[in-house]
Parts: C-alpha cells; structure tokens; sequence
C-alpha cells in the first residue's frame, strides 16, 4: 500500500467521484434527518430547525414505549426462533461430506436471492383463512370427524359441528413468522462460518471426556461459537424492527414495527422531525449492536493468540 | 508377534464389510433426526415459494386448488399497462445503476486498495454505512434529502427516475467495491511493478495489468448491483413518486389489496430474473478463489 | 513366559475412507501396563487405528475389545479411554481447572473429590501453579500438559495420544519424552502413542507396531525391531540402512552362500538373522534376496582387516561431519556406494578418511541381515 502523497493524481482521480457520491447522496442526507431530528413541524412542508429534544422526548412516550416494547419482542421472538432452528441447519452443512457443502449452501441462499416482498406475500397464500395451512387442518379435521361418525360418537361434536379455519393471519404471530421467513439466511450463514471453524478435535475430545452429545453442545460448541450467533441476531434483530411491509402485509391492526412507526411519520402522518427522530434511535440502536460485536470480536482475537 | 487373526472371543459381534461406512460419532449430517430437521428447515423454506410460483400457472382464479396449466395471468400482466410501466422503470433504473454503479465501485475499490491517507479507517466506516444501517433509515433519509433539495419531480421520462436512480447507486456501489476488494485481495502487487520496469506508466499498468485481473470481480459486482436495485423496495418506497413506480412498489400496493394470480405472475418473473443474475454473478466471483490459492 | 493379559485387542480392523483403506485387517493385542507405539509413515493408518480405539471412527469390519469388552456398539463418550489430541484441544474458553475438572463434572463426580483429583492430576504434571490461567496464557509444552492431566484424571484403562510431540520445539520434545516415560511408570496403565518419528517410538515404548499403508508389518521390542527387522521396509524406515540385491547360491550346513551383485560371493552363518526368523534354514537356495547392515556396525580400517570379517575396498566419496560422529560414504570397486558410521571419539580424527582416499570397510558376518528384496 502506498501512502497518497506517492501519487496525489492517481489518488484524486480514482477517489473524486465515489467520494463526492457518497457524501452528496448519502451523508448529506443522514445529516439532514439528523437535523431535521430536532426540529419542529410548523406547517404542511414546513420544519423549524430549533435545536429541540422534544422528538425524542416523545419517543419516550408510554404510547411508543408500548409499541417499541411489541415490536422488539416480536423481533426477539422471530430472532430466537432463527437462532433455535439455525443451529441445526448450520451444524448440518457443517458436517455434511465436502461435495454436499456448495449445494446446501446453494439451497440456503436461493430463497434470499429472491426478493423479501414476493417471499413475505408467499406466505399469506399459506397461512390465510383459506389458505395451505388451514386446508391441511381441515383434511385431517374431516378425517378425525368421520373417524368419530364411525365409532358411533358423532352426535357429542366432540370436536366441534363444523372445522373452523385457525386466524393464522393477520396478529404478531404471523409478523414474527414473517420476519423468520425473511431472515433465516442471514442467521444460518455467519453460524456456519463458526462452526465450519471449529476444531473438531474440541468437540471429540469432550466426548472423549465423557460427556454426550447435548453437554458437548452447551458446555463446549455454543461457548465456541456464540460470536456467531451473535452476528446473526445482530443482522436478524436489527433490520427485522424496520421491516414495515412486513406487519403491513402480515400483521393486524395492533403489530407495528419500529419500521412502521418512522414510515407513517415520512408518509401519512407527516411528521417529518419525529420521523427522522425515530429514525436515529433505530441508527443508534444498530451502532451500539455492532459495537458490541466489534469488542466481541476484539475479544475473541485476543484469545486464540 | 502379536499379531493373529484365528481367535476372535465369541462375545464380539464381527462386522463383516458392510455396504454402508458406519456412523462416526461426529457424523451429525447422517443421523435420521438431523436430516429430518434440515430437510422440513428446506421444505418450509422453499414451499411458499414454489406454490406462488406454482398458482401463477394454475387456471383458477381464487387459486387454491390446481385446476390446469394456463399462461393467462402472464398475458393479463402483460397487458396491465401499470405493470409493465412499472416493469420498464425498474430495468431502466436497474441498467443505469448498473452503470454507474460499477465504475465507483471499481474506483473507490482501487484507490483503498491502493492508498493510505488520513482518516481512512473512518473513510471504509462511511463506505460500509449504505450496507449495515437500516434501510428504512437510508429511505427516510433519501426521501427527506430529495424534498429538501427540491429535486424536480414533473420531468418528462426517463428524467424522472433520476431520484430513485441516484439513491439506489448510493446504496448499491459500496456492494460493488466490497465485491472488487475482495478480489484486489488476491493480487499480487509484483505483476504492477513488473509492467512498470517495463516501461509502463501508472496509467498504463492500471490498465493492462489490473483491470484486467479484476474482470471477473467487476462482472460479479455488476450483476449484483443490478439485482440490488432490481430487487429493491424499501428505498425505493420512500423516493418514488405517483408517477415512478417500479416493480416491487407495484406489487407492494397490488399486494396490499388482494391475492392475485397477476401478481404471482409478475413476481415469478421478478424472481427468474433475480435468481439468473445472483446465479451468474456467484459464477463469476467462483474463480476468484481458484486463482488466488494458484497464485499462494 | 506367560503374558501378561491383553487390555486392547484389535481383531481383524478395516476401515475404508471412499475408495482408500486406511486400515486393512489389523490385528493386534496390547499388553497391561505397557507403553505401546503405532509407528509408521503418515498415511500409513496409525492415526486412525487409534481413533478407531478412541471410537472416534467405527470399523467397517472386525472389531476392538477394551479390556474384554466388546466395543463395537460403544460410543467414545462410554470408553474406558482418553486420549490426548495431536492439537490438544484444550478448550480455550476454560482455565486450566475446569478443563481439568470437565471430565469429572461430566461424570457428576462430587465436587469435592473434583477439586481433590485435579490438582493431584495438576501436580503430576507439574502445572499446580497454572490452575487459574487460561490456555492462551500457556506455552505450547504447557498445554500439552493440561492435556495430559485432563485425560488422566479420569483414570483411563488406556491413555491414547495421537502424535503428542510433533508440536514442540526439539529440546522440548526431548525433555517431554522423558515425562511421559515417567508419567507412564507413575500411573501404571497402558499408553499407546501415535507417531512417525522413529526415535521418539525407540526411546519411549516397550514395544512398536510398525504400519505401512493400513497394515501391521511387525510388532517388537526397540532392539529387536532395530536389529532384526522382519522385512526390508522395516528395516528402511527405522535406522539407516546399507543394502545390496544378491542371490542365495549354496547352503552348506548351516552356511548361507550367498552371491552379492557387484561383491561377489560371500559365506554368512546360519544364526544370521534372516527374513525376521533367526534361522536360515528355510530360505530356498536360488531364491532372490536382500543383504543389509547397519551403517554403524561397518568399521573403516587404512590397512588390515581382521581376520573373519566382511570386507571390501573403496574410495571416499564424502564424508558428513555431524559433531559427534561422520557418516563415510565408500564407493566400492563394483560403483555401489556403502555408508559407515565413524564416532569422532578424538577431537583429531583420522586424517586419512577424506574424500578421494581408498580405504578398507569391514563387518561381522554376524552383523549382516538377510531381507526381502
């Protein structure tokens, strides 16, 4: 690497346009909802930059508290069930023969390529009223029903007169369910890379202590792998509380996600300076988390010195 | 000598080759649970996809049971006139993010490879920004900057797509030069200096020598600027206007309404294009690690 | 003699890795108390022999026996074994104590006798200060050692270690041979070690199991297995070794006539140990073979042999100087080239053996090996 003073031409050309692109269209626009952060909403367009806390005061709210409180325990909730079900499958790539490893990747990242709306509208054909889900219970319903009628025990409607179709739709389960459909990849993949890792002779050698398979698990391969665990709620949790169209295709009434909240600030209720308040706490939010990972990470370095 | 194969204890059960390896310990893979687990892992990962897919063929309108093959939601789609408007500014937008895209990418990928300056781990900082914040966060942030600006929003096409265009290239090239970087990583410094001895100029060795290491890198970032912007609704949502519409914003709004075949149709096609260009661009990025272990 | 019983029989072990046998039909016992070798070139199946033992990998056929047990259906969690890892995995998110201690937690031992036998088994390997530390505080040695002390605690029937030296430094591997030879005493059970270095298996174990490409070529004591070699591969791969193609040609009592390409015709003793039997009865006259001996067993002379030994003229091509000794290379008069041994037991060493004098090499015939060819 050379130092820029070696070629100042060289280093001005190459750096000038990307440079100028990211400050014109992406610094300068941050900085605005920074400032317009604390400002003060005066007409229909119109904010008055007054150097005011009461956008975030607000957010402290007990009406946002609520709903920031919901809306991270939805995500917490899809990022545990990831977290949960990642294990399994990144262990299973992990230790699959070498051949098998490009496909299984493969078969896990396809489904990302594909874009987050069409796989978030995927799942309402699944779960509505009429929907996959409910057509499958209603099979096995009618199965069971007929199943009574043959035993002489239809007459008691042990199991009800008629199927009623399960509201699967439309409540925080499915906005959690959403979010999981959503962001299973991104768990899977940095949990992979860990435990692709991992020496194997660590977890041999505590079955060779004595312990089983589930002890290995807990006392040596999780405790050798969380970094990568936490990677992946980081990039699970973090984009999952913008994700807006997902309660918006998903949810009912009463799920929201922090997403949606900043949105209807910038679009229906236009209230810009509240808005990008929210905005940066969310900015916030993910510089801490990512903090957090790099000193885990620092950590982690100074241990396998 | 130990060594003896005539008595064997009669409380050992002799195996006798078998047409399977037997299960190692670690052989988690090969367990019965464990592929079960994976294969159910797959099966709820693919299924939604697949029916979606699936139902945009199937000639029933309320799209629950299979009732035969049809193209009609494809020629329905065809003639929604929005659709296809929508369909023509995201490819417009998507080429020329591409374009662009790719060479800051490029650019900004070189000169960190190349450079140290001042304040350059705050620099990379500032460049990965557009890949780890929140998306709803660079939207707002688009939306609020367009509005201030008064960027102009009544330009005749494809002039109004300047907007959208402009923020999705901030977002999508930092992609580009991560991907470049990557490959830059692998190159070995010595080629440049060689060409230099040989009388080349800065110029003239960035030219001959790198670029042309780099292709495969370049192609696979191209392509993955194209599906980024191809695929984005987020940002999108918040700079388009009523009259800039692109394909995820349409089926967005269209979603919201209802359950179409149409928009199954259209999302199909979304999803074959994305799938084919995501698919070539890992192609491109495959060899990168077959030649840096040649090159040690 | 009566031997004392076998703790580890191996029976009629294969084990395939796609098209490769990595162990081909292996059977083997090891004895109570003894200090075991696997020896062999890498790839030759050594290592997963005893991962097989470990039960870290199932055989395709036959079967291992752990102190009469049969072990087939026995995952490694529930053998009576430890082992100690080429890397030591000693796990790096514990101190030395509780890695120490896992085995034992594992086994729910009450926590008392834990605290009891980790730091008998800490003191044993001289780590009792290090209790607290974590093992990226530790040197290489050191962490070896942990391992050590984590396998032993559990008071294993056999203690495995897969090529425990190979990471250290060569002083240190030196001084840890030694420990483990200790070790073994102090404990009294069984070690068997893995390893492709020939002097650490002479130096350390009662008896070696000599491995080429999944098979046992000879089980021995260090003496028997230097000096008498079962076949050509054994005897190349421990020690040096001098060898010429020749025929047998006569047999006369117990006299071997034996004709030597380039040497000529030579006459060997019958207790001349041949093709690994003591006797050489049972070589066939007409019957290609090989003759070897030992570069330090071939003597240098400027004039006069002694009566009743091999001998032969040649012309120093090099000589190596190593310190405490010279390695001669002789190229006889029929272009082979032998090497001798010399000890440099002066600090003026004979003046004559350069390179480009002729001298005279000798041997015992009693010293020579008859082998495959």
């Amino acid at each position: 690497m050379d130092s820029w003073r070696k070629n100042p031409l060289v280093f001005w050309v190459l750096n000038l346009s990307p440079s100028a692109w990211l400050i014109a269209f992406f610094i300068v626009p941050l900085a605005l909802v920074w400032v317009l952060s604390f400002g003060e909403k005066r007409g229909l367009l119109d904010v008055a930059i007054t150097g005011t806390l009461d956008n975030y005061a607000r957010a402290l709210q007990p009406l946002y508290l609520e709903i920031f409180w919901k809306s991270i325990w939805m995500a917490a909730a899809a990022t545990l069930v990831c977290l949960i079900a990642g294990y399994p499958v990144a262990f299973a790539i992990a230790f699959a023969p070498n051949r098998w490893k490009p496909y299984l990747l493969l078969a896990l990242m396809v489904p990302f390529w594909i874009n987050i709306l069409i796989r978030t509208y995927a799942l309402i054909a699944v779960f509505r009223t009429r929907g996959y889900v409910n057509f499958t219970l209603e099979w096995i319903w009618d199965q069971a029903h007929s199943l009574l009628a043959f035993l002489g025990l239809g007459g008691y409607e042990l199991i009800g007169a008629r199927f009623v179709p399960l509201e699967l739709l439309y409540n925080n389960f499915a906005v959690s369910l959403g979010i999981v459909y959503a962001f299973f990849p991104f768990m899977v993949l940095p949990l992979y890379a860990n435990i692709e890792k991992l020496d194997r002779s660590y977890m041999e050698a505590s079955l060779d202590l004595g312990a089983g398979h589930w002890r290995t698990f807990f006392s040596v391969v999780f405790p050798l792998t969380w970094h990568g665990a936490l990677s992946g709620v980081i990039i699970v949790f973090i984009p999952a509380l913008g994700a807006f169209f997902i309660p918006d295709l998903l949810g009912g009434t009463d799920s929201q996600l922090i997403g949606n909240v900043i949105e209807r600030q910038f679009k229906a209720a236009n209230d810009w300076p509240f808005g990008a308040a929210l905005s940066f706490l969310l900015m916030y939010a993910t510089f801490g988390a990512l903090a957090l990972r790099a000193i885990v990470a620092g950590r982690k370095q100074g241990l396998e010195v | 000598m130990t060594v003896d194969t005539k008595d064997v204890p009669t409380g050992l059960r002799w195996r006798r080759a078998p047409r399977r390896a037997p299960l190692g310990p670690l052989d988690y893979t090969r367990r019965w649970w464990m592929r079960l687990l994976v294969a159910v892992t797959f099966l709820l990962l693919y299924a939604p996809i697949l029916t979606l897919v699936a139902f945009s063929f199937n000639d029933s309108r309320r799209n629950i049971v299979w009732r035969g093959f049809t193209l009609k939601y494809y020629e329905k789609a065809w003639n929604n006139d929005s659709l296809i408007d929508a369909f023509t500014n995201s490819l417009s937008i998507a080429v020329i993010n591409t374009a662009v895209a790719t060479v800051l990418g490029v650019l900004a990928a070189i000169f960190l490879w190349r450079f140290r300056f001042p304040g350059k781990a705050a620099y990379e900082g500032f460049m990965v920004l557009p890949i780890v914040i929140p998306e709803i966060c660079m939207g707002v942030a688009m939306m609020a900057f367009f509005a201030r600006v008064g960027w102009p929003t009544d330009l005749p096409w494809p002039f109004n797509l300047t907007s959208i265009t402009i923020a999705h290239i901030a977002f999508s090239f930092p992609f580009v030069a991560v991907i470049v970087r990557a490959r830059l990583v692998g190159f070995n410094r010595e080629l440049e200096d060689a060409a230099k001895d040989l009388g080349a100029s800065d110029w003239r060795a960035l030219k001959d020598i790198v670029l042309p290491y780099l292709k495969p890198g370049i192609v696979a970032g191209a392509l993955i600027a194209f599906t980024l912007s191809l695929d984005d609704f987020v940002i999108t949502f918040f700079t388009a206007g009523p009259d800039t519409i692109t394909l995820p914003v349409k089926i967005f709004s269209m979603v919201r309404f209802s359950v179409t075949p149409e928009v199954n149709a259209a999302s199909t096609v979304l999803i074959v294009i994305t799938v084919i260009a995501t698919a070539l661009a890992m192609r491109f990025q495959a060899p990168v690690r077959k030649l840096d272990s040649n090159e040690g | 003699m009566a031997e004392p019983p076998a703790i580890i029989s191996v029976q009629g072990v294969s084990k395939r890795f796609g098209g490769i046998t990595a162990v081909d039909r292996v059977s083997l016992d090891i004895r109570q108390n003894e200090f075991f070798a696997l020896l062999g070139p890498s790839g030759c199946g050594k290592t997963t022999l005893l991962r097989m033992l470990a039960g870290f990998e199932t055989p395709d056929e036959g079967g291992v026996l752990i102190d009469g047990q049969d072990m087939t259906d026995v995952p490694p969690n529930r053998r009576p074994v430890n082992m100690v890892f080429q890397s030591y995995a000693v796990f790096p998110h514990m101190s030395v104590f509780d890695n120490v201690a896992y085995g034992l937690r594992v086994a729910n031992t009450p926590s008392g006798e834990i605290g009891e036998r980790v730091h008998e088994a800490l003191a044993m390997v001289r780590l009792s200060e290090q209790a607290e530390r974590k093992p990226d505080q530790l040197s290489g040695g050191q962490r070896q050692r942990v391992a050590l002390a984590r396998a032993l605690v559990k008071r294993p029937k056999v203690l495995l270690l897969d090529e425990p030296l190979s990471a250290l430094d060569a002083k240190l591997r030196e001084a840890m041979q030694l420990e483990l030879v200790r070790l073994q005493h102090t404990v009294g059970i069984t070690f068997i070690i893995v390893t492709h270095d020939q002097h650490e298996a002479l130096s350390m174990a009662n008896r070696i199991a000599v491995m080429e490409a999944g098979q046992v070529r000879q089980v021995d004591g260090p003496a028997q297995l230097y000096e008498f070699p079962g076949s050509r591969f054994v005897a190349d791969f421990i020690g040096k070794m001098n060898l010429f193609p020749a025929r047998v040609v006569d047999r006369k009592g117990t006299e071997l006539m034996v004709e030597v390409e380039g040497l000529g015709r030579l006459t060997l003793p019958g207790q001349a140990p041949h093709l690994g039997g003591p006797c050489g009865v049972e070589v066939p006259v007409g019957q290609d073979v090989g003759i070897a001996v030992r570069p330090e067993k071939v003597h240098i002379h400027s004039d006069g042999v002694p009566d009743g030994r091999i001998a032969l003229r040649g012309r120093v091509s090099e000589v190596a100087y190593f310190g405490d000794a010279s390695h001669v290379y002789l190229r006889l008069d029929s272009g082979q080239v032998i090497s001798a041994n010399i000890r440099n037991e002066t600090r003026t060493s004979d003046p004559s053996v350069r390179a480009g004098e002729v001298l005279w090499c000798s041997w015992d015939p009693k010293d020579t090996l008859i082998l495959d060819r």
